[in-house]
């Protein structure tokens, strides 16, 4: 098992004829996913990746043509917002927008707008979804992943890697990996995947990547204090953040006290989670909660 | 971004906002004019010389002074333009004054605040209000919260009338000043939406004897991800404001950021980034910034990632930790080469690289003959990187 996306996930890649959509578009094509077509506005009936997917000029005839339930956007920050509108308005279940640096009043509107569609919203400004051996549905590496047991929830990019590297030098594999965007304004919270790992049988261990600035670690910890009975494993980055400062996430900015990295911290480890000082420590720490659980 | 007062409340003016009004200074000779314009202008005889910096704190720190005649304000404005102003959001070295605003006085009935900004708990736009103005906010949030009033707006609606309302009843505004109040909690709502700020506030906000309700000061942040469609907004930046080597840096597309330490970091991704910092400060060392090259990790990124940390006389020691995911390490192991061999590095460098073509980038380094430190993990990247330094 595995959350969001699978084997199965019928894949649509919005911007697949631009150089970062098409490289990436093939990238998992070659992972082995279902990558069913792609949109770009006014070269539908074109082929792309070499004649192996057709193009369609909209979300709507590609839901109707080949029943695409998943869409990958790698679309221009000025127009990403209209294209996640697209997909939602199309009926695709799990829009997946790798785009970073769209404006923060763009994303707030189509925010607020997913929440009356069944559309559910990952990113924007992440990697993207990574089921090892089933699904890669974003930018991740798929050779550092492998399939296994922890859930793996994070803010960034490279250090999700890193966290997932060290689970796999440790000998655990994950069930999906999850890069929900580092901006002020993302479709899909913590607490949300918390509580879809927690209802997937085969994950066993949660790990949390969180970093400065908002409250949604501390949101998610009040969530698994009273929702979650699986061990979960916290990091928190920016201890050395200065206030005040954009540490290049837009979202990555302590503007009041309970933002630090401090403050989040002592709330998480209140909750249950298991707190991590180092980012050095994330797959030891997650291998000796497991051996605690099935002692 | 930031932007000066002055602007910010040009911005307030051009979107209906009443403020305190007045004109702006670069240098000393246009003192004694400028006062005779402001007397003019606004029809007063007492002023306000405020420094244009963009730290808060100033009238603690000195940079904001009551004239009550022209002669005080010759004599104030020429103190504070070219002063080197300290205050708890300068650091020690302080801010050098390089404007002045020079302001009408008015007399001060009441003292309020109120701003909007995003609340990112409910992804909606939040204004909050307080009859606590012209004091630390925050200190009024952690002391009297009850004091805030919050107001949440859909960001597909927009500010509606009868928040406008309620926000000026709840604050106590009365009669012709009411009307004053709700017409500026408009203003101000539109100025937020149309500038795509990610703050702006006033403070205060102020009710005048005669029964006025006008911006006092006023603050502005921009979103940076929106700057390509508010051209405007983006021309009134001010890079004598930002450290000259984070404006380098932002010319080079490197996301720099100068902290106190002696251990220089590159980093590829954000996360990883304060990741890195942190576990800097772990083993004992300090990280002397923040650097995240970004995705394209090559010859010409590394080269100018060395320059800038290097511009900083304290580091003694330079971190590199690259995860290469769909950057590939072997190139960036060839950027890191080409980069040292040229610049003639004068401190030690750790290299860990993880990730796509790992393998082949520590063949390539240890090939090379440069006097690299290579390094397996994070951990002991960062435990070699402390030692070198201490």
């Amino acid at each position: 098992m595995s959350i969001l996306v699978n084997k199965d996930s019928k894949i649509i890649v919005q911007g697949i004829t631009g150089s970062e959509g098409s490289f990436h578009a093939e990238q998992c094509l070659a992972y082995g996913n279902n990558v069913v077509g792609g949109v770009t506005p006014g070269k539908g009936g074109q082929k792309a990746l070499d004649g192996k997917v057709p193009v369609f000029n909209t979300c709507f005839e590609a839901r109707q043509q080949v029943a695409a339930n998943v869409s990958l956007i790698f679309v221009p920050p000025a127009f990403a917002a209209d294209a996640i509108l697209e997909a939602a308005d199309a009926g695709i279940e799990l829009v997946v927008c790798i785009t970073e640096g769209i404006p923060v009043a763009d994303m707030a509107k189509v925010y607020t707008y997913l929440q009356s569609t069944n559309t559910r919203l990952i990113g924007p400004n992440c990697p993207g979804l990574l089921t090892p051996d089933e699904a890669k549905v974003g930018i991740m590496p798929g050779f550092i992943a492998k399939k296994g047991s922890v859930g793996v929830i994070s803010k960034s990019g490279t250090l999700t890697y890193e966290a997932v590297h060290q689970l796999c030098q440790v000998g655990l594999g994950q069930t999906t990996c999850v890069g929900i965007g580092g901006d002020p304004v993302i479709g899909t919270k913590m607490a949300d995947l918390l509580a879809l790992f927690e209802n997937d049988p085969e994950t066993e261990a949660i790990v949390m990547i969180g970093e400065i600035g908002g409250s949604m670690e501390i949101e998610a910890a009040h969530f698994v204090k009273n929702n979650v009975t699986k061990p979960v494993i916290g990091f928190i980055a920016g201890q050395t953040a200065p206030p005040g400062r954009r540490m290049g996430h837009a979202g990555a900015i302590v503007s009041g006290a309970d933002e630090s990295a401090d403050a989040k911290k002592a709330i998480m480890a209140e909750c249950g989670i298991v707190v991590v000082d180092s980012p050095a420590d994330i797959g030891a720490t997650v291998k000796k909660s497991l051996a605690k659980v099935t002692v | 971004m930031k932007i000066h007062e002055y602007q910010a409340k040009e911005i307030l003016k051009e979107n209906g906002v009443p403020i305190q009004d007045g004109f702006v200074v670069e240098n000393e000779a246009d003192i004694e004019s400028t006062i005779d314009k402001v007397a003019k202008e606004f029809k007063c005889s007492q002023f306000v010389v405020k420094a244009q910096i963009h730290a808060g704190g100033r009238g603690l720190g000195g940079g904001v002074k009551f004239c009550p005649d022209k002669s005080s304000a010759i004599e104030k404005s020429k103190e504070i333009l070219g002063m080197t102003l300290k205050t708890h959001q300068t650091g020690p070295e302080g801010q050098l004054v390089r404007k002045i605003y020079i302001t009408e006085a008015l007399d001060i009935e009441k003292e309020y605040y109120v701003a909007i900004t995003l609340d990112r708990t409910q992804s909606k736009h939040v204004i909050m209000a307080s009859s606590e103005g012209g004091v630390d906010i925050e200190e009024v949030a952690a002391k009297n919260p009850e004091k805030i009033i919050k107001v949440w707006v859909d960001p597909n609606l927009g500010f509606q009338a009868n928040q406008a309302r309620q926000l000026a009843f709840r604050l106590g505004f009365e009669g012709d000043s009411f009307k004053q109040a709700v017409k500026i909690f408009k203003s101000l709502y539109k100025a937020y939406e149309v500038t795509d700020a990610s703050i702006a506030e006033i403070n205060p906000l102020v009710l005048t004897e005669q029964g006025n309700v006008i911006a006092l000061d006023a603050k502005f942040n921009f979103d940076s991800n929106a700057l390509y469609r508010q051209k405007d907004v983006a021309g009134l930046r001010d890079t004598h404001e930002e450290d000259p080597t984070e404006v380098e840096a932002d010319e080079f597309n490197l996301n720099y950021i100068k902290l106190d330490g002696n251990v220089g970091c590159m980093v590829n991704g954000a996360g990883l980034a304060m990741a890195t910092m942190d576990i800097i400060k772990l083993k004992g060392g300090e990280p002397a910034n923040f650097l995240d090259v970004g995705g394209g990790a090559n010859v010409e990124t590394v080269k100018n990632g060395f320059r800038i940390i290097l511009s900083d006389k304290n580091v003694k020691a330079v971190l590199i930790n690259i995860f290469g995911g769909i950057v590939r390490c072997d190139r960036v192991a060839n950027g890191i080469i080409q980069a040292v061999s040229e610049l003639d590095l004068s401190v030690p460098v750790v290299v860990r690289l993880a990730g796509t073509n790992a393998e082949e980038a520590k063949a390539l380094l240890e090939n090379s003959g440069v006097s690299i430190i290579p390094a397996e993990s994070l951990e002991e990247a960062a435990t070699k990187v402390v030692e070198v330094v201490t």
